[in-house]
């Protein structure tokens, strides 16, 4: 047993209002330089749509991620030789135009134009030449576009439904959507690390964050077709990829990230996961429906003697085992269950888990018109209009039973909730619903206090980062005292 | 008069003209990677523009490393060029491939300077060095072409002329006298090679020093600890 630890999220889709918040929080702070207008570490798409690249999720073009071939893990690019042919033209990476094109608007022009019959109009240029462009895509071009033919019939997950169920989906006034919040997964087996060429990108050990070195990246532009969520970006500017730092300075000073922070309907959750790093590859290589558990069976029980006592063995610190007892991510994914991880079929082994939307809630429109059906108990997730084959698609690498569970679970705490509060659902019949659901009043309890009543120091329990040790151990900081911090003085600027 | 010009111009290009460059790059090199690593890249301009890039990348690349490493094995081990030549059949295999070689740079070049002057976005990042040096490139293109055209069995000649003239250099015993009997086209080409030299350490030429070849090697995932996790804890 090798025990590591890494820094996990949950993002609770239910609770996703797609305000964007997270996504002007990160902009503001992390790429509002030139080279990284276009770039959104963190976005929110609509689902069903096709996402920010266009159609990322589609691995037959941009193959990234891992397969299983001959019993082996390899990278879906294949493999190191050809990703050293493919240093010239990387043929599945995708260009800007995938992504958009950023433009700002002529503002100068609405005080300075000349005096004329017209109103003068601020026309937009682009932000990369300067030049006039036409608007043509932009960051969330397609959201709330379900039903859509343009956009959202282009999802890749629709794949996995059935005609009648694309046809159910997009019927009108039958329509649903929801939103789908990404950030980097920081994943235990991360393809974009695995297929960088020059060993830029790397897994931070003390805490499993994803980093990638500005000073040893060379634009081979590997990852940025290799990671499957397409979540490392060029910097066509400094000619450097880029991505989430999962706000390591903020971290490290005890603070969530920033689209943490800022997140308006509280959907985010970060804690510590305790991992068994010894069991990955094996992990990794089983077939897509054991997938989910598998992954699940990675993370170690924060209480049990043995993984403590192999915790502290490796080095880690006991404030990051208390900080794993405490984390809300571990009850959601390994207690509760109810948190999945997204698309786990690339193999990355991602450590943002999801847990899944009941949508539409508590109706159905089977009759023509929305109709409460409160009174029934489980029908409601199968029946739902966004049918589970797709969210086992998007959410449970094609196992339906998973996310079956993860909803009928929540259905059964707010049935619970509603006999406890509003009173028109037996408690008795509540109390039955969580039987069958695998849970408990008690249970149920924990859920809707962590869903519902969380404050700040709930929602992220943030293991103290210990750096002012690793510090002194390259340098002095007394030598360095009333100086403005120590370490990379050289600002970033393009090659010639 | 003039001919005393000449030769005292020939003395300086062939001569003088590589130890300066030569003393350029390896400095420049080196400081410019101490002071700027962060310089040190590609600086690949695939992301804005994706088709085009294809068409010139790829043929330009593929050619010129099998020219320069043509070269290369002319200059180090000239007696074994010179004993496969010997057999006819073996000269033209390695001229025709030399030019087939040559034609896919030229191609790619092309290639490349015009997607670099139609796309405006591969405009925008294309700098007054990187002009120089596509330039400079095209000319060692031509004239290398050239040479193979009108001046043939290069491969041959390059061992009897060339390579005691870089060896003179190296051993620091310059002696002009092997190349300056050659045609001026073929002259043109070994200066421009000086000068692409010069420019080396000013441009993106860099990359080639950080081709990645540790890559095949190496596992695949990277971790990197901020200090040795037992020897710390144990100290407490």
């Amino acid at each position: 047993m090798d025990v590591r630890s890494q820094i996990s999220m949950v993002f609770h889709l239910d609770k996703c209002i797609g305000c964007h918040t997270c996504s002007i929080a990160c902009k503001n702070i992390w790429t509002d330089r030139k080279g990284t207008e276009y770039m959104w570490w963190n976005n929110v798409e609509t689902k069903p749509g096709t996402g920010y690249p266009t159609r990322w999720e589609d691995q037959e073009e941009y193959r990234g991620g891992w397969e299983v071939r001959g019993g082996k893990l390899r990278l879906r690019a294949n493999g190191k030789a050809k990703i050293i042919t493919n240093i010239f033209h990387n043929p599945s990476m995708p260009s800007m135009d995938d992504y958009y094109e950023p433009w700002t608007y002529e503002y100068s022009e609405l005080i300075h134009a000349p005096e004329g019959p017209d109103q003068p109009t601020a026309r937009p240029i682009s932000m990369v030449t300067g030049e006039y462009i036409d608007i043509e895509a932009g960051p969330n071009w397609d959201d709330d576009l379900s039903g859509s033919p343009v956009y959202a019939e282009n999802d890749p997950n629709l794949a996995a439904l059935t005609p009648e169920q694309r046809e159910q989906l997009f019927a009108i006034e039958r329509l649903v959507f929801f939103y789908f919040p990404r950030i980097c997964n920081h994943c235990l087996n991360p393809s974009c690390v695995a297929s960088c060429p020059s060993g830029a990108l790397y897994k931070r050990g003390e805490d499993g964050i994803v980093l990638l070195d500005q000073t040893r990246c060379r634009a081979w532009r590997a990852c940025v077709s290799a990671c499957p969520y397409k979540k490392t970006y060029f910097n066509w500017q400094t000619g450097k990829s880029e991505k989430c730092i999962l706000c390591f300075p903020r971290l490290e000073t005890g603070q969530a990230p920033a689209c943490f922070h800022s997140c308006v309907g509280r959907i985010r959750y970060l804690g510590v996961l305790l991992y068994d790093a010894s069991r990955i590859e094996e992990v990794a290589t089983r077939p897509d429906e054991d997938l989910v558990e598998a992954h699940r069976s990675l993370v170690l029980d924060p209480f049990d003697p043995e993984v403590i006592a192999a915790a502290r063995a490796n080095g880690l610190h006991d404030s990051t085992i208390e900080a794993a007892q405490q984390s809300p991510v571990y009850k959601f994914v390994k207690v509760w269950k109810i948190a999945l991880p997204p698309h786990l079929e690339f193999r990355t082994l991602p450590m943002l888990f999801y847990v899944p939307p009941l949508l539409p809630v508590m109706s159905s429109a089977e009759t023509g018109k929305v109709a409460n059906v409160s009174d029934g108990l489980f029908h409601v997730a199968d029946e739902s209009r966004m049918p589970i084959a797709y969210l086992a698609r998007l959410l449970g690498a094609g196992n339906e039973g998973l996310v079956r569970y993860a909803l009928r679970k929540q259905l059964a705490v707010r049935s619970f909730r509603r006999a406890a509060t509003v009173g028109d659902v037996e408690k008795s019949a509540a109390e039955r619903m969580l039987a069958e659901a695998g849970s408990s009043p008690e249970e149920a309890d924990a859920i809707y206090r962590l869903t519902s009543l969380a404050t700040f120091d709930d929602r992220f329990v943030i293991p103290p980062a210990h750096r002012e040790e690793a510090i002194e151990m390259m340098k002095d900081p007394l030598q360095h005292k009333q100086e403005v911090g120590f370490g990379l003085s050289v600002a970033p600027r393009r090659g010639l | 008069m003039l001919d005393g010009l000449l030769t005292s111009l020939d003395g300086i290009l062939l001569g003088t003209l590589p130890y300066v460059v030569m003393a350029l790059c390896l400095i420049g090199t080196i400081h410019r990677y101490r002071s700027q690593a962060f310089t040190y890249s590609s600086l690949s301009s695939q992301f804005l523009e994706n088709r085009h890039h294809f068409w010139g990348s790829v043929p330009f690349h593929y050619g010129i490393l099998t020219l320069t490493a043509g070269h290369l094995v002319g200059f180090a081990i000239p007696r074994s060029v010179l004993a496969w030549n010997a057999v006819p059949v073996r000269l033209y295999v390695i001229e025709v491939a030399a030019f087939v070689a040559g034609l896919l740079t030229l191609v790619g070049l092309v290639n490349i300077v015009v997607r670099r002057l139609t796309d405006s976005k591969s405009r925008i990042v294309t700098s007054g060095i990187d002009w120089a040096v596509y330039l400079l490139l095209l000319s060692q293109t031509v004239t290398g072409l050239g040479t193979a055209m009108f001046y043939g069995w290069g491969s041959s000649w390059f061992a009897s002329s060339a390579s005691p003239y870089l060896w003179s250099l190296v051993t620091l015993q310059p002696d002009v006298s092997y190349v300056t009997a050659l045609p001026w086209f073929v002259k043109l080409h070994v200066i421009g090679a000086w000068l692409l030299i010069g420019l080396f350490p000013f441009s993106r030429l860099v990359h080639i020093l950080v081709v990645p070849n540790p890559y095949l090697w190496r596992k695949w995932q990277m971790v990197r600890w901020y200090w040795d996790r037992r020897t710390i804890r144990r100290a407490e």
